[in-house]
């Protein structure tokens, strides 16, 4: 499968001021040392609990934020991939290595070139209400994109605007209205017109369906799903409801404090999670089947803040298979097979 | 669990909300009863009134809204007390003291500017001031005897400031020393004693630490912490109800764990009976004994939990069922929306929305009627069945 | 074939504001308070409007400026007030003073400072508050620090010293009143504006905006500035009949206009000397005491009905 976007030991960290003369005393870290693959085509789910991270990630990817240190490879070709991690190890100061960067790596894009990849990478946010500017009309939120970009001018856009907003299933008399004049799901399908008329190829879907009811859900979510074919699509889906993560996604990875902890195929991920953490979270969802009551023992304690994360691995404190080892190290994410990676002394012995 | 009491019923409640936009009939006649001791699951999407059902057991209609008619009735001590007929304050004198109710978000119910444990000691000592005087005593009185000299005359006079709390406590004595400014120090021993029965009260929440946690501001608690700290001010009075409205929709999924959990072991240990409103069909089959499901204002079924999973007879039922996310399934969704609540149909509301529908839905308000044991359904399919 | 297209979409645009603002104005006549508010200012304008018809000059005096009062020569000359009669139909106060016309003229005066002087504070405050708010850092920090310089001293006695230093370096006394009111109302709206752009600043739509690859100055004209205008515009139309009412005072403490000039605050202070006979030249204070009070309850009254009827955000559900 090609890659389309490579991410490697991303990280962003949030300085926290204090004292009397307001200098930085501590980092919030919220996304630390992060590598993945994200392939074409294929709908990447990303899960964890309040505090894991994931937003700063997508908002990280789509450099809405500025990584503090790390690679955002995206529709790089393998060879470059290849010289530029040879040449970071062998000379790192080499000019050659700065034009590649420059080229390719988006952490490092700027200006003019980062407002071209703007185009290809969009975002989708939980909250409808708040994501549309509610003195704009439907129109001008949608036709927003192609502006701003100068993709097209004057009348050509109303007919780019209305072909998109059919694509999320809502009709012309929608055009000159305002986002409060619809209801909540509705909301959302402007906010994917939006997000899709600049034909991206990369959208991050932000908790999209948390803020809607149940019954809309389910329509939105075959959207998201026949707009992924009907336009190749390839979506970064987060979500902290895992049974839509799992009925969705091809591949998920589960992050706790700013870490991956496990990745790997949908399925295989969720009937056999080897990450203490990441069984601690599938055995947490209520199962709708009053036969199947478990007896469960929670996962005690409460997630540390990410501004002192524990020594070694983050998880430590909590994990019942803990080690002096886990305690001191940092355990690395390793191939266990399969593309089912995990980061977990125990399991990795 | 075949002859329980019931605790607390609702019958044909009628509740209208008058607003701009019109009269919007959010409850049409609901029937509902709670049985001691068991979880009933309240399950409805947005419009359906769980919300408001829930807060008209403990008479708390918010403006705009107006109860037309019905009853809502607790039964304590083998009477029945029709609570929408007593007046406010009796109604406050129910409200945490037999009836309790938590929300969704935890640190909105908790006021930031006091600690948690002054604002379950406001519950103590609003509900439960008799035990406390009777504690203070108690303590003094064996102070008294190990006292001597000015210690043992203040403590006498403490004494009897308490004994004349306890006998008569409107006197003018007892108001007197509560505004003096270093008299009313007396108090503090009422002080002391709800601390101590509220530290036991949050271990066996299973908060680590309750000697500091009581101390602490809202703001310093986790979320999973602050709804635990909320449960506690509902638990402070042992009430016969509680009523858990979404406690664990704002909550992590591990952290969601703890409190369901929590709320087992408080149903199994103190037998309160609890109404849990939620939409997660999950949290229902893990957690409930039996489930009321509603629909536009409307009681669509009630039954067992096991029966209402495997043997749906509501057509609303069993579309909430299919549209539980299976993977390698499409997503399934109900056809069509909620009816506006300000001109219903006349019918059935859920007509537009069903597969089965006919003739008879259109025109004909269905009855919730008891077509098994204990499995009660408002639907024409049934008509016929008793 | 385009024209009609873009006269198609000039429509549809209208239609929804056309739609908002009949849901304000039905809102807005809705409550008994903001009807008199209403009432008073559409009062104020018309006698603003028919100034020249209602208050003529018919003294055979040409006079260049039409606020200047002017006199009768052919009457004679005396000092003290007259009261009320029928070629005086307010009265005069010291100096012959037509009373009537000072305070119809005065209508028109107001509203003429008033707009000078809002429209001037607002664009500065909108500038620098968009500024400060949205870039931060070293810029709202410097800003900032003027604001509070200025916020620091009480209102009207900071413009009486703008007035008299003004004046001495030769500024016409109601030229260096109106910028002295402009100098102290500034800050209010740079602090209000600055505090609106912060919250409009972290929305969402914003940030999408961006996400979008919007410019700078696109995200500032497009999303920020709509979003954070409607309170300062709620604010402006309250502060116009305090900016009035300040207007006056200064005028009243002698700093403002000249002596017989249509200015309420003036024509108060022209009869001051007589005050001191209490109630016996009534005419001197009540006629303009009443123009300034009409017209001042107007506009609090219209801003506090604004303030309830135009932020959609908080009307709908």
């Amino acid at each position: 499968m090609e890659s389309l976007m490579t991410v490697e030991d991303l990280k962003k960290y949030f300085p926290v001021m204090g004292g009397v003369l307001r200098k930085k005393v501590a980092d919030v870290k919220a996304v630390d040392g992060v590598t993945f693959d994200i392939y074409k085509g294929e709908t990447f789910g990303v899960v964890g609990e309040s505090g894991c991270g994931k937003t700063t990630l997508a908002k990280t990817l789509l450099r809405l934020l500025s990584p503090n240190a790390g690679h955002i490879f995206y529709n790089t070709p393998q060879d470059v991939a290849e010289s530029i991690r040879s040449l970071e190890k062998d000379n790192p100061k080499s000019k050659t290595l700065k034009r590649l960067l420059k080229q390719y790596d988006h952490a490092y894009a700027s200006g003019s070139r980062l407002r071209k990849l703007r185009r290809h990478m969009q975002i989708v946010y939980q909250d409808p209400t708040t994501s549309l500017d509610p003195r704009m009309l439907v129109k001008d939120i949608v036709a927003e994109p192609l502006v701003s970009q100068g993709l097209q001018r004057g009348g050509s856009t109303i007919g780019r605007v209305l072909e998109t907003l059919q694509m999320v299933g809502l009709t012309e008399k929608h055009l000159y209205r305002y986002p409060h004049e619809f209801s909540g799901g509705q909301r959302q399908r402007i906010a994917v017109a939006r997000a899709i008329i600049t034909s991206p190829e990369f959208i991050v879907l932000d908790e999209p369906t948390s803020s809607v009811d149940v019954s809309v859900r389910a329509q939105l979510l075959n959207m998201f799903q026949d707009l992924q074919k009907d336009l190749g699509l390839t979506y970064m889906f987060i979500s902290h409801d895992l049974s839509v993560v799992e009925c969705i996604s091809d591949r998920v990875a589960v992050m706790y404090l700013g870490k991956i902890v496990e990745q790997a195929k949908t399925s295989e991920l969720f009937k056999n999670p080897l990450h203490p953490y990441a069984q601690a979270l599938f055995n947490s969802i209520p199962v709708p089947d009053p036969t199947r009551r478990r007896e469960r023992a929670p996962l005690s304690g409460e997630p540390p803040s990410p501004v002192n994360p524990p020594a070694g691995c983050r998880f430590h404190p909590r994990c019942s298979l803990a080690t002096n080892t886990c305690e001191r190290e940092e355990p690395p994410l390793v191939d266990v097979g399969d593309g089912h990676y995990v980061a977990c002394f125990a399991v990795n012995r | 669990m075949e002859n329980q009491q019931t605790v607390a019923q609702i019958k044909d409640l009628y509740l209208n909300f008058y607003t701009y936009d019109g009269v919007v009939k959010a409850l049409d006649g609901i029937t509902l009863d709670i049985k001691k001791g068991e979880i009933l699951g309240l399950v409805g999407e947005t419009g359906s009134g769980k919300s408001v059902t829930s807060l008209s057991l403990l008479s708390i209609v918010i403006p705009p809204g107006r109860i037309e008619k019905g009853h809502v009735e607790i039964n304590l001590k083998g009477k029945t007390y029709d609570l929408l007929s007593l007046n406010d304050a009796t109604m406050s004198c129910v409200r945490g003291k037999y009836i309790s109710m938590i929300f969704q978000e935890p640190r909105a119910a908790l006021n930031p500017v006091y600690t948690i444990g002054d604002q379950i000691g406001e519950v103590f000592f609003h509900h439960r001031k008799a035990e406390l005087i009777e504690s203070a005593i108690t303590q003094l009185r064996m102070d008294l005897e190990t006292a001597s000299g000015l210690k043992a005359a203040i403590y006498k006079r403490e004494l009897s400031l308490y004994e004349k709390m306890r006998d008569d406590p409107k006197s003018r004595t007892v108001w007197l020393a509560q505004k003096i400014p270093i008299v009313n120090r007396f108090r503090n021993r009422m002080k002391g004693a709800a601390r101590r029965y509220i530290v036991d009260m949050l271990k066996s929440l299973n908060i680590p630490d309750p000697g500091r946690v009581i101390d602490m501001y809202p703001h310093e608690l986790s979320g999973g912490m602050a709804q635990r700290a909320v449960i506690a001010m509902s638990l402070s009075c042992n009430p016969v109800m509680l009523i858990a409205d979404e406690p664990t929709t704002s909550l992590d999924v591990t952290v969601q764990v703890q409190i369901l959990l929590l709320i087992k072991d408080l149903q199994r240990r103190l037998h309160t009976s609890i109404l849990y409103v939620t939409h997660d069909l999950g949290v229902v089959a893990e957690t409930c004994d039996r489930v009321a499901v509603l629909y536009a204002g409307n009681v669509a079924e009630i039954a067992g939990v096991i029966d209402l999973f495997k043997k749906p007879l509501h057509p609303y039922t069993q579309a909430l069922l299919e549209s539980i996310p299976r993977p390698g399934h499409k997503f399934v969704s109900i056809r069509g929306t909620v009816p506006s609540l300000v001109s219903p149909p006349k019918g059935c509301r859920f007509y537009d929305r069903c597969d089965y529908a006919h003739d008879r839905c259109i025109h004909v308000e269905p009855e919730l009627i008891e077509v098994e044991k204990n499995h009660s359904v408002s639907c024409h399919l049934y008509y016929g069945e008793t | 074939m385009t024209s009609t297209k873009r006269n198609e979409s000039f429509r549809n645009r209208l239609q929804p504001t056309i739609k908002e603002l009949k849901f304000t104005l039905t809102r807005l006549l809705k409550s008994p308070l903001s009807v008199a508010g209403l009432v008073f200012i559409i009062y104020n304008i018309v006698i603003a409007v028919v100034a020249p018809i209602i208050a003529p000059n018919t003294s055979g005096v040409r006079m260049l400026d039409p606020y200047k009062i002017p006199r009768d020569p052919t009457a004679g000359y005396w000092m003290e007030p007259r009261a009320p009669t029928s070629k005086y139909l307010f009265g005069t106060t010291s100096a012959q003073v037509d009373l009537y016309y000072g305070c119809v003229w005065g209508t028109r005066f107001a509203f003429q400072l008033g707009l000078e002087v809002i429209v001037s504070t607002l664009l500065i405050g909108l500038i620098l508050g968009l500024l400060a708010g949205y870039y931060g850092g070293f810029i709202d920090e410097v800003i900032m620090r003027f604001t509070d310089i200025i916020l620091a001293f009480p209102g009207l006695i900071l413009a009486m010293v703008f007035v008299s230093v003004l004046s001495k370096s030769g500024w016409t006394t109601i030229n260096a009143a109106i910028l002295s009111i402009i100098l102290i109302g500034w800050p209010g709206y740079t602090r209000l504006i600055r505090g609106e752009v912060l919250r409009v600043r972290g929305e969402d739509y914003v940030e999408a905006a961006r996400a979008s690859g919007a410019s700078d100055l696109r995200i500032i004209t497009r999303h920020i500035l709509p979003n954070s205008i409607y309170s300062v515009i709620i604010v402006a139309s309250l502060d116009f009949g305090s900016i009035v009412l300040t207007a006056a005072a200064l005028s009243f403490l002698g700093l403002g206009s000249p002596p017989g000039y249509s200015d309420w605050g003036r024509l108060i202070f022209d009869g001051v000397a007589f005050a001191s006979n209490g109630f016996q030249y009534w005419w001197t204070f009540m006629y303009p005491g009443l123009f300034i009070i009409i017209f001042t309850l107007g506009w609090n009254l219209l801003g506090d009905a604004l303030r309830d009827v135009l932020d959609p955000l908080s009307r709908r559900k």
